[in-house]
């Protein structure tokens, strides 16, 4: 606290307000959370608004068994930050340091995960030539978000790709074995070549924006967990009712970043 | 032995105080310089509208100096700089004037005094709220000097306008409003919290809902609106900058032609989304515009009429009722967008719904006054005109609330005339009267009250010249969004539609809002100069005003109360109650009838030392 403090208390830090039962902590976190929620809520309504109007709407076209994966980390998660939490209530610190770090680790595996899955994208194209045809696949080496520009921008730019089309047409991507043959495509005919961005229709659009929303939220809950159990946790020692009152708001907030998870995952990966 | 705290440096004290009285000090005196900078921008489109084509004289030179031929050759404003500023005229007036002083300032400052808490619940997240702000407004002024100028697509920013109105730069003025937006959201977004955490817990013992002052209820209101209507444009703006910079096209629907050209995006968007989400912001925006004033004109009202509101449980419930339908009446502004007259019949159903909650308040504000012995200072003067620009601004609001009147005056200067009505001689008269009212208070000194009642007389005549005329204008069909006032439109082939009368009114209402402008020399010059040798408040209490307010020290130290203050009674409690009084502050647990105690915080209101 700043200097001048020492003749000020406010009240309700630690302790709740009688007649409203919250200390103002918890209040705050609850107020914050319902604006999260219209700002998730939007970007929901905004899906269904997009996917409504859509004449065509890309189906299945994400890592089913990675989604399946990382929602399982944010459940085990989910656990252990609760775990966390009665830890500190039980006043053994050491057990809240295990479940405490053992939450940020599996947000930091549920981040692992979705840079895969987002690498995957970058690295599936789709390419369409003069003559009308077009495939999805991979290009050969793996080049992450190539365009047709920056393929013509090196200083020897190449004459054709070797592109590795997906074999099931239009289908989902991550699938690595099951490539037809391989075609050679001189760079003169391509007319579009890029990758499963933001830019390739509204589907990917709206899954980078929540998802990549979702996993800042993450981040955040990483930094502030992840504080909470280094250098913040000294507060237990001078404050401890105080600091179990925070872990309590940041397991509030951690338990909304699954929750929206838990909407997100059959909202881009299965419907 | 207790260890004594050395003073807080400069730096802590002035600049990155967590003082809910500082934070609210920074708040008005930014949005003060904001509103200027605002009014300037709409001075200088005046000049295009009343003398089209024309060098504006004086500014013309600075603008070509500062911006370049390109914005303004010969210092004539070029069409995008006229649309520059037309944007940015909203933007700087709703989100970094009117409302960081009805709420940054106001709010922060005088709730927890009127709830008698010690500081909000969350200072260092209050600091917090005001940097946020300020860097957003730093944003959105610098946006001004990069290449291109800035955002010009309308406060609205309307896609896909917003997105392919600068093709040249890849970083432009929209994107800075864009990013300057989710900037003075956060801000919005930590404030509110800050607001609705601070009512509920800190309210001082005996301090019960119904006896808390109607402006903190305003607040309250408000603030809710702003927590729970600002994420969906916050979200809409993430959009739009994903549509802006990485190509995608949530709101750019399938074949969209630009400059003769298909544009090379996917496709499949929705122009009508950024509607949607605008708009579920913008509307209840309008609440947070008028709340807060309404609140500051409750207090001021009952102080001056020295008797009670007039059904204070109304105001309140009307209010919750406004917060409440205010999320429901969004595409009244979408009329004519085509998105169908059975969902255009729902929300002209609510948006009449909700005039009736406004009706109440204003209806109540003005049987307050029925009665009274009213003092006319200055504050009260401000108070008072409001009721009737008000009034005016929200009647000429019900024509656009039906959807088939709404066909002719949609877009024209009938509705700049409706919503300046509600927000400058509404909303801002409040706030001059807010900031009469409460200057002693935060100084110790009350501002010049004759300076004050010609700031008043001139910015009433004067307002009221500006806009009145706009609503013949829009009546006539004149467009807003017009870059020579019409002048083209009536010389064309069209021209026995005719504008003439429209035209001729242009230069009327540029000279007037010129003149407004002067209006406020008398205000700013007495602002400062009271400051210092304005007259010194004889008590801690110079309006005899019943809220806990008045029951601090003169400015309030850190801390505010120099005991904890204990309420015994409902807020507006004035009537005769004994020889020579008329009034019985929230805090005295005394019978009435007593005379009153003398109260001596503020015998030397500026020695006193911030600290205790």
């Amino acid at each position: 606290m700043h200097a001048h403090a020492a003749s000020m208390t406010i009240p309700h830090t630690v302790t709740p307000r009688p007649d409203t039962g919250l200390y103002n902590a918890r209040l705050g976190i609850w107020l914050f959370l319902a604006s999260e929620v219209m700002l998730f809520g939007a970007l929901f309504s905004s899906y269904i608004l997009l996917r409504v109007g859509a004449s065509e709407w890309p189906q299945r076209q994400l890592s089913i068994p990675l989604g399946t994966l990382n929602t399982l980390v944010l459940i085990l998660s989910s656990i252990s930050v609760v775990m966390a939490w009665l830890a500190l209530k039980h006043k053994e610190f050491g057990r809240f340091k295990l479940w405490q770090g053992a939450t940020v680790l599996l947000a930091l595996l549920f981040l692992t995960v979705k840079a895969f899955e987002y690498h995957d994208k970058f690295t599936h194209y789709y390419v369409q030539t003069r003559d009308g045809r077009s495939w999805t696949g991979h290009l050969e080496g793996k080049p992450f978000n190539l365009t047709l520009a920056r393929l013509q921008a090196g200083a020897t730019p190449p004459t054709e790709i070797v592109f590795h089309p997906d074999a099931a047409g239009h289908g989902r991507t991550g699938g690595k074995t099951d490539h037809a043959e391989a075609l050679r495509l001189p760079v003169s005919e391509l007319v579009k070549l890029e990758a499963f961005g933001p830019w390739r229709n509204t589907f990917y659009a709206i899954y980078f924006v929540l998802t990549g929303l979702h996993a800042l939220h993450v981040i955040g809950g990483i930094l502030v967990l992840g504080y909470f159990w280094g250098p913040g946790s000294r507060m237990w020692f001078r404050e401890p009712e105080r600091f179990t009152n925070r872990i309590e708001v940041a397991g509030l907030y951690w338990h909304f970043v699954e929750l929206v998870w838990i909407f997100l995952f059959p909202t881009l990966y299965l419907l | 032995m207790h260890d004594h705290h050395a003073p807080p440096g400069f730096w802590r004290r002035y600049i990155f105080s967590t003082d809910h009285k500082v934070v609210g000090i920074q708040y008005g005196l930014t949005a003060l310089v904001f509103l200027f900078i605002g009014y300037g921008l709409m001075a200088l489109m005046r000049w295009q509208l009343a003398y089209p084509g024309q060098p504006i004289p004086i500014f013309g030179k600075l603008l070509l100096a500062v911006l370049g031929p390109d914005l303004a050759d010969r210092g004539i404003m070029s069409p995008d700089l006229y649309n520059s500023f037309g944007a940015m005229h909203g933007t700087i007036m709703v989100f970094l004037a009117i409302v960081p002083l009805a709420v940054g300032a106001f709010g922060n400052y005088v709730v927890p005094l009127q709830i008698g808490a010690p500081d909000m619940a969350f200072p260092r997240l209050n600091m917090m709220s005001y940097w946020v702000y300020f860097v957003g407004g730093v944003i959105m002024l610098v946006s001004f000097f990069i290449p291109g100028g800035a955002a010009k697509s309308g406060w609205t920013s309307y896609s896909p306008l917003a997105t392919i109105a600068d093709p040249v730069h890849q970083i432009d003025g929209q994107t800075l409003w864009l990013i300057g937006m989710v900037f003075l959201i956060t801000s919005s977004l930590l404030g509110s919290i800050n607001i609705i955490t601070t009512i509920i817990q800190l309210r001082a013992r005996g301090l019960g809902w119904m006896r808390l002052p109607f402006f903190v209820w305003a607040q309250l209101v408000t603030a809710f609106i702003l927590l729970l209507a600002f994420p969906p444009l916050e979200a809409a703006g993430v959009l739009q900058l994903c549509d802006n910079l990485f190509g995608s096209s949530f709101f750019l629907p399938t074949g969209l032609v630009v400059g003769g050209r298909p544009l090379e995006v996917s496709g499949g968007g929705s122009p009508l989304l950024w509607q949607h989400l605008f708009w579920f912001l913008a509307h209840p925006e309008v609440y947070v515009l008028i709340l807060p004033a309404m609140g500051i004109v409750a207090e001021v009202l009952a102080n001056n009429t020295r008797k009670p509101l007039f059904g204070y449980k109304s105001l309140v419930y009307s209010a919750m009722a406004i917060g409440f339908i205010s999320f429901l009446v969004w595409a009244h502004h979408m009329y004519l967008t085509g998105m169908g007259t059975k969902i255009s019949t729902f929300f002209q159903t609510t948006t009449m719904l909700i005039s009736i909650p406004s009706v109440i308040i204003l209806t109540t504000l003005m049987l307050t006054l029925w009665g009274g012995s009213i003092r006319f200072n200055t504050p009260m003067l401000f108070a008072l005109a409001f009721l009737p620009m008000f009034g005016i601004g929200g009647l000429t609001g019900l024509p656009l609330g039906f959807s088939a009147t709404d066909i002719q005056l949609h877009d024209t200067y009938y509705v700049i005339g409706h919503f300046h009505y509600v927000v400058a001689p509404g909303t801002i008269f409040a706030l001059f009267a807010g900031i009469y009212y409460w200057y002693p208070k935060v100084t110790g000194r009350l501002m010049n009250d004759f300076w004050g009642k010609v700031h008043f007389a001139l910015s009433l005549v004067f307002m009221n010249l500006v806009f009145m005329p706009m609503f013949i204008q829009g009546l006539e069909g004149m467009h807003r969004r017009m870059y020579d006032g019409g002048a083209t439109y009536a010389a064309g082939p069209d021209v026995a539609y005719g504008l003439s009368l429209g035209l001729k009114l242009n230069i009327g209402i540029s000279h007037a809002a010129w003149l407004l402008g002067l209006a406020q020399v008398p205000f700013i010059v007495n602002f400062f100069w009271s400051l210092f040798r304005g007259r010194k408040v004889e008590s801690d209490n110079p309006w005899q005003a019943t809220t806990l307010e008045w029951a601090t020290p003169t400015p309030p130290p850190h801390g505010n109360f120099l005991e904890e203050p204990v309420v015994c009674r409902g807020p507006y409690e004035y009537g005769p109650v004994g020889p020579g009084r008329d009034f019985v502050p929230q805090h005295l647990s005394e019978s009435p009838l007593e005379p009153a105690p003398v109260h001596v915080h503020g015998r030397e209101p500026l020695t006193r030392p911030q600290l205790v």
